[in-house]
């Protein structure tokens, strides 16, 4: 993220501005368990992904005062493709760019999340690793397992949301009005198998979807 | 006038202002006594009026343009929160946007009070509009049940609503003791009023239940005690804010209120076929959008045309 004051201001007045305006205006949150969010970092938020809108509105729901220290966790590939969106990236959203498939290469993919974590940052971070078909919940990344095994102190907040895929999904660049559900869980600790880390993040995830009535869209 | 406000409106306005103190005084001293959860969602409750009751009145009393744009944006909200909540197919989404465009036509000719458009323009050419909208994206399965629910929304959300926008538009010509904000107050405080006192007749008294299956919480002690009380309150306001004397205030009160309890009782169905308990979560201790202006999707529309086929020329 840049240090220069103007691009910070920038980036404030794109959250305490555009992204507040268009969360209350063309969609409108209902946030369930709002007390559960972390009051300060280090933490992770862990949504599903449905919408290009989504690490914005996970944003919106810790107050302005932690901006500085909030950044969505984002594949390089998608965002660096352009150097408009790139600059947009790292600027103004202010993402934490990972490659993704680079730990197969046996590099960590995650050493900057890790370094953020260790700042006090506050993450957000989509373990579903695309956002896929809209409104549907995909098999979780093993990422996520990694990073709270290597910071087991971090809370890490299940945030299950729905109507961001019907608003803006995939393949659409047309915003329609929707309301949007957010429901925040229970903070979980990483533990020495990443694997049922990830295990216990997606039960959480499917529980906290199941706890809503949610329409039909197909 | 004062302000440019008619002084009867300004005194109602007050009046409303001292009876949300009173509200307030009365929750703060059940609660002083019987500290916990008990009261805590009728003190959200009463919180939530203030706001509501703060953005109407000034809304309304600023200019009629500002008041029409607020009525219209209330009619947004309860569309957008009808859309989200009703199944939808994936391939109607850009349809939608269709139906969100209805709401600004609509409250405009409502603001130039073109009555022959305002009253067809959502039950015929949006009625009729939508649909091959739909045939065009090319899938037929699930395409009645699309139709139907599209259809009712906008009529229940835009439509009814925007009856209030054209009352206080046309409401000047025909009412010289208050215009058409008088109009709009009476009928628009009376129906949320009526809400407030079927609530308050049926936790005093409240045995017999009216809709069991649709509304279980709904008495005929509270229907009856609540359209009393709005029928005596209109009886006594009504020569102050509209053309009606006292004896036509009081049978547009006793109006008002078993519309509102009709509007009450249709969302309620609509949202147990839903399996929602509230339609959203915008007002805290009311619920959504839908939960407060239930009552006036129909009060509105059937007061207005009361009025309308009395008093207009």
């Amino acid at each position: 993220m840049s240090k220069n004051p103007l691009t910070r201001l920038l980036r404030f007045l794109f959250f305490a501005v555009v992204v507040r305006a268009v969360i209350l205006v063309a969609l409108g949150l209902t946030v369930r368990n709002r007390e559960r969010l972390p009051k300060d970092g280090p933490a992770v938020l862990a949504g599903n992904h449905n919408s290009n809108l989504d690490a914005l509105a996970m944003m919106s729901l810790m107050p302005l005062r932690l901006l500085s220290k909030l950044r969505p966790v984002a594949a390089m590939d998608y965002f660096y493709s352009s150097s408009l969106r790139g600059w947009f990236a790292d600027n103004i959203v202010g993402i934490i760019p990972v490659k993704r498939g680079s730990g197969k290469e046996g590099g960590n993919p995650l050493l900057l999340a890790e370094q953020a974590l260790d700042r006090g940052e506050i993450l957000a971070i989509f373990p579903e690793g695309t956002r896929g078909e809209p409104e549907t919940l995909q098999a979780f990344k093993k990422g996520i397992g990694h990073l709270a095994k290597a910071r087991p102190n971090v809370p890490v907040l299940p945030v299950f949301m729905h109507g961001l895929g019907k608003a803006l999904p995939r393949g659409s660049a047309l915003l329609v009005p929707f309301n949007v559900i957010v429901s925040v869980g229970e903070p979980l600790y990483g533990k020495e198998s990443y694997h049922a880390f990830v295990s216990e993040l997606e039960a959480a995830m499917t529980a906290l979807a199941a706890q809503e009535k949610l329409p039909v869209w197909e | 006038m004062i302000l440019g406000i008619p002084a009867s409106v300004v005194y109602a306005t007050a009046a409303i202002y001292a009876l949300l103190v009173v509200a307030m005084l009365i929750v703060a001293l059940l609660r002083w006594r019987n500290p916990g959860e008990r009261y805590s969602e009728v003190a959200s409750r009463t919180d939530s009026w203030w706001w509501m009751i703060g953005a109407f009145t000034l809304c309304i009393l600023l200019n009629q343009t500002v008041a029409v744009i607020f009525l219209a944006f209330i009619s947004y909200l309860a569309l957008k929160e009808y859309l989200s909540l009703i199944p939808t197919r994936r391939i109607d989404r850009e349809v939608l946007l269709f139906a969100y465009l209805a709401i600004p036509l609509q409250y405009y000719w409502a603001a130039i009070d073109w009555y022959g458009m305002f009253i067809v323009f959502v039950p015929v050419w949006m009625f009729l509009f939508l649909p091959p909208l739909m045939v065009l994206r090319g899938q037929t399965e699930g395409f009645l049940r699309a139709v139907g629910t599209l259809s009712w929304g906008l009529m229940m959300t835009v439509f009814t609503l925007s009856h209030m926008a054209w009352l206080l538009v046309s409401g000047d010509a025909v009412n010289p003791v208050a215009g058409g904000i008088g109009l709009l107050f009476f009928l628009v405080v009376l129906t949320q009023f009526n809400d407030v006192a079927q609530y308050c007749w049926g936790k005093l008294l409240g045995r017999h239940k009216v809709t069991p299956h649709v509304s279980p919480k709904k008495t005929w002690e509270g229907l009856i005690g609540g359209v009393a009380t709005t029928t005596l309150v209109a009886a006594l306001a009504g020569p102050y804010l509209t053309p009606m004397d006292m004896r036509w205030s009081a049978l547009a009160g006793l109006i008002l209120g078993i519309a509102g309890f009709l509007g009450d009782i249709t969302m309620s169905a609509m949202k147990r076929d839903l399996g929602v308990k509230d339609t959203g979560g915008l007002i805290p201790g009311h619920g959504g959008i839908l939960d407060r202006v239930d009552s006036l999707t129909y009060a509105a529309p059937v007061f207005v045309h009361f009025v309308r086929y009395f008093y207009y020329p």
